[in-house]
């Protein structure tokens, strides 16, 4: 189902939170919410859900406005960010408390959570309380919990987050897979961009309440609007450098770099600049010869990760396979794809 | 944890000695484990002038129990009065306590600022000196001298003081549990009684247990507004047996003494544990 909010606006008391938020989620469409702490994201899920109302604005699932229906008449599932768990239930009435509401008949319920339970993997937990469980165990009962009434949307906040590594991996595909199988709308509001990238058909970058940008994952990568954007995916994240626009080419502050970019044609000499690069595309290829001294190096594995500081003192990163001949301290002389870097103005638009 | 401290091998500390402790706390408290034995000591037996030794057993003392005395009440119809107003009492607060907390934690309700303001208020004002006032309202309304108007203005008078502990238990209570009943679908009636009560179920116990033995031992409010021999309760019957100068009997007022606290000695006795509960703050079962 088609979520839809229009000129959607939320204030508590004189604190105004969210302002003209215009986002539309197609039917069956995943899209993640990403953004900084206290941003809003939240927030908006609340509205969503209907546990806060707008200030103004409508909100639409399908063509229905909901904007005045309470929690109850929507039929959406939530998974909180601190899960919120009954206490004072097992796990079976957790789960089967949604259903429980509707006066579904006893066995019905028992049969249904079982089914669910399964699907979760916590089948064997379902006598326990959710005192009684790890962060993972809770998190997944509260999935089900959401789950277990073919909610039309389904709202996600966090749930990931205190998943160990291998247990995130197998729920962020678990997750997918039952999304679109159901083929319910889903919002999933995260910190990390690595889940929101893997997980979701669109992405939403928002800052202060306000949604920066929103297209697909890799669309995003490729071409963020902004260097908020630009800085808030990739892992490990971009590097600035400051400059200035001289005769159609960045060159730093100190003029040790020039590189010609034509996104700068027409752009008038001695404009303040923020180059964007990402870690990949300074290491062994590239056009542009760049020298610094390498003060950090950090081996992943796979792959290693240098700071190269430049002499006006401005940090590149760059990420290369596994190599040893290159230690803290070392000088270097590496290579800078120039094609494949973003140019921001002052604002931090991209150029 | 209740059962923890009941055991008595159960060391204090591993580091020093109980037993001093212990001796110092037995010879502090016998003298009240003294008059506490002679209280009952008193109702079944009967002594010389003087001497602390008794002479011979009696049951006289207990002769209340199974004959109505002269110009007093059947203890009996006493008792019945009695547990009729402190169930009434305990029922009363718990109900709307339990429901006005939650409203006044929780709902948006108009004027909720004025309504917690006023109920502290009420909860530090000294009812005492509203009783000649009650007298006349009660007068007023038909209902002095019967058990329904001394239950509603000794409810009345107990209810500051519970809405004012319910709402700080429902305070406790996380928001998200709420919120995940909304979505789930729940009214928010059921949001209350099948979601949120139970999280507080040790600070309920807890308050009606306080309310069942503030109405069992309360005085003043029965003695003034229904005296009557149909209404009087055992406080005021207890009363009676020291006012009344003609046929004064010390053994038969401690029998009573005795009979009238039996109760709440039980009542302790089962219900301790969840009176500890709501000093360690655990919210267990
Ligand atoms: N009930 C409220 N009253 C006042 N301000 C609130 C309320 N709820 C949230 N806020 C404010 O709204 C802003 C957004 O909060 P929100 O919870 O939506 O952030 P978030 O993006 O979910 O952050 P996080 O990633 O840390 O969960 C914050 O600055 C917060 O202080
Ligand atoms: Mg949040």
């Amino acid at each position: 189902m088609r979520i839809l909010l229009d000129k959607f606006c939320k204030s508590f008391g004189t604190t105004s939170v969210i302002e003209d938020m215009q986002l539309e989620v197609g039917s069956g469409e995943m899209l993640a919410l990403l953004g900084p702490s206290g941003c809003g994201k939240s927030t908006t899920l609340f509205a969503i859900c209907g546990i806060h109302r707008p200030t103004s604005g409508r909100i639409l699932f399908g063509d229905r406005d909901v904007t005045n229906l309470p929690s109850q008449a929507r039929n959406v599932g939530v998974v909180f960010q601190s899960y919120a768990l009954y206490p004072h239930m097992t796990v079976e009435e957790n789960i089967g408390f949604p259903l429980k509401v509707k006066r579904l008949a006893t066995a019905n319920i028992k049969q249904q959570v079982a089914e669910i339970a399964k699907l979760v993997q916590i089948d064997n937990l379902l006598g326990r309380r959710p005192g009684q469980l790890s962060g993972g165990q809770q998190q997944r009962v509260a999935l089900a919990r959401a789950l277990i009434r073919r909610p039309d949307v389904l709202l996600l906040d966090e749930p990931l987050a205190n998943l160990d590594a291998k247990l995130r991996l197998e729920m962020r595909s678990e997750i997918r897979r039952l999304q679109r199988e159901t083929g319910i709308t889903a919002i999933l509001v995260t910190h990390d961009q690595v889940e929101a990238m893997s997980m979701c058909d669109r992405i939403a970058i928002m800052n202060k309440g306000e949604i920066v940008q929103i297209a697909s994952p890799s669309d995003m990568y490729n071409d963020p609007r902004t260097a908020f954007v630009a800085g808030f995916l990739g892992n490990p994240p971009i590097s600035f450098l400051k400059g200035r626009a001289e005769q159609g080419a960045f060159v730093l502050r100190d003029g040790g770099l020039k590189l010609p970019l034509p996104a700068l044609s027409g752009i008038a000499d001695g404009t303040e600049l923020t180059l964007g690069v990402r870690p990949e595309h300074f290491g062994v290829a590239g056009g542009i010869p760049v020298e610094g001294r390498v003060t950090f190096a950090e081996t992943q594995g796979r792959e290693n990760l240098y700071d190269v500081v430049l002499p006006d003192g401005s940090v590149l990163r760059s990420i290369q396979p596994v190599r040893d001949d290159v230690k803290p301290g070392a000088q270097v002389r590496w290579m800078l794809d120039s094609s494949s870097t973003f140019v921001f103005a002052e604002d931090g638009r991209r150029l | 944890m209740a059962e923890k401290t009941a055991v008595p091998t159960n060391p204090a500390s591993a580091n020093f000695s109980g037993l001093p402790v212990i001796g110092l706390l037995t010879l502090l408290s016998l003298p009240l484990a003294v008059m506490y034995a002679y209280l009952f000591i008193d109702t079944i037996s009967n002594s010389q002038g003087g001497s602390l030794v008794p002479s011979e057993f009696t049951l006289e003392h207990w002769r209340f129990l199974w004959e109505t005395r002269p110009g007093k009440p059947n203890i009996w119809l006493v008792t019945l009065n009695t547990v009729i107003f402190t169930c009434c009492i305990t029922a009363v607060t718990l109900t709307v306590s339990s429901m006005a907390g939650y409203v006044l934690s929780r709902l948006n309700v108009p004027a909720r600022g004025f309504f917690l303001a006023g109920v502290m208020v009420l909860h530090a004002f000294p009812s005492v000196t509203l009783i000649i006032a009650i007298f006349i309202v009660l007068q007023y309304l038909g209902l002095y001298n019967s058990l329904i108007g001394v239950i509603l203005v000794k409810a009345a008078i107990d209810l500051p003081l519970g809405i004012w502990l319910m709402k700080g238990f429902y305070d406790t209570v996380p928001w998200e549990i709420e919120m995940a009943g909304v979505v789930d679908g729940a009214s928010r009636f059921t949001v209350w009684r099948r979601l949120v009560l139970p999280q507080i179920k040790p600070a309920v116990m807890a308050l009606g247990l306080f309310s069942f033995l503030s109405g069992w031992s309360e005085f003043i409010l029965p003695q003034v507004l229904a005296p009557g021999a149909r209404v009087q309760v055992l406080s005021v019957y207890l009363a009676g047996l020291i006012a009344d100068d003609n046929n004064f009997d010390f053994g038969t007022f401690k029998a009573v003494g005795v009979f009238y606290v039996v109760p709440v000695l039980i009542l302790y006795a089962f219900f301790q544990k969840h009176l500890m509960n709501i000093y360690g703050g655990g919210t267990k079962g």
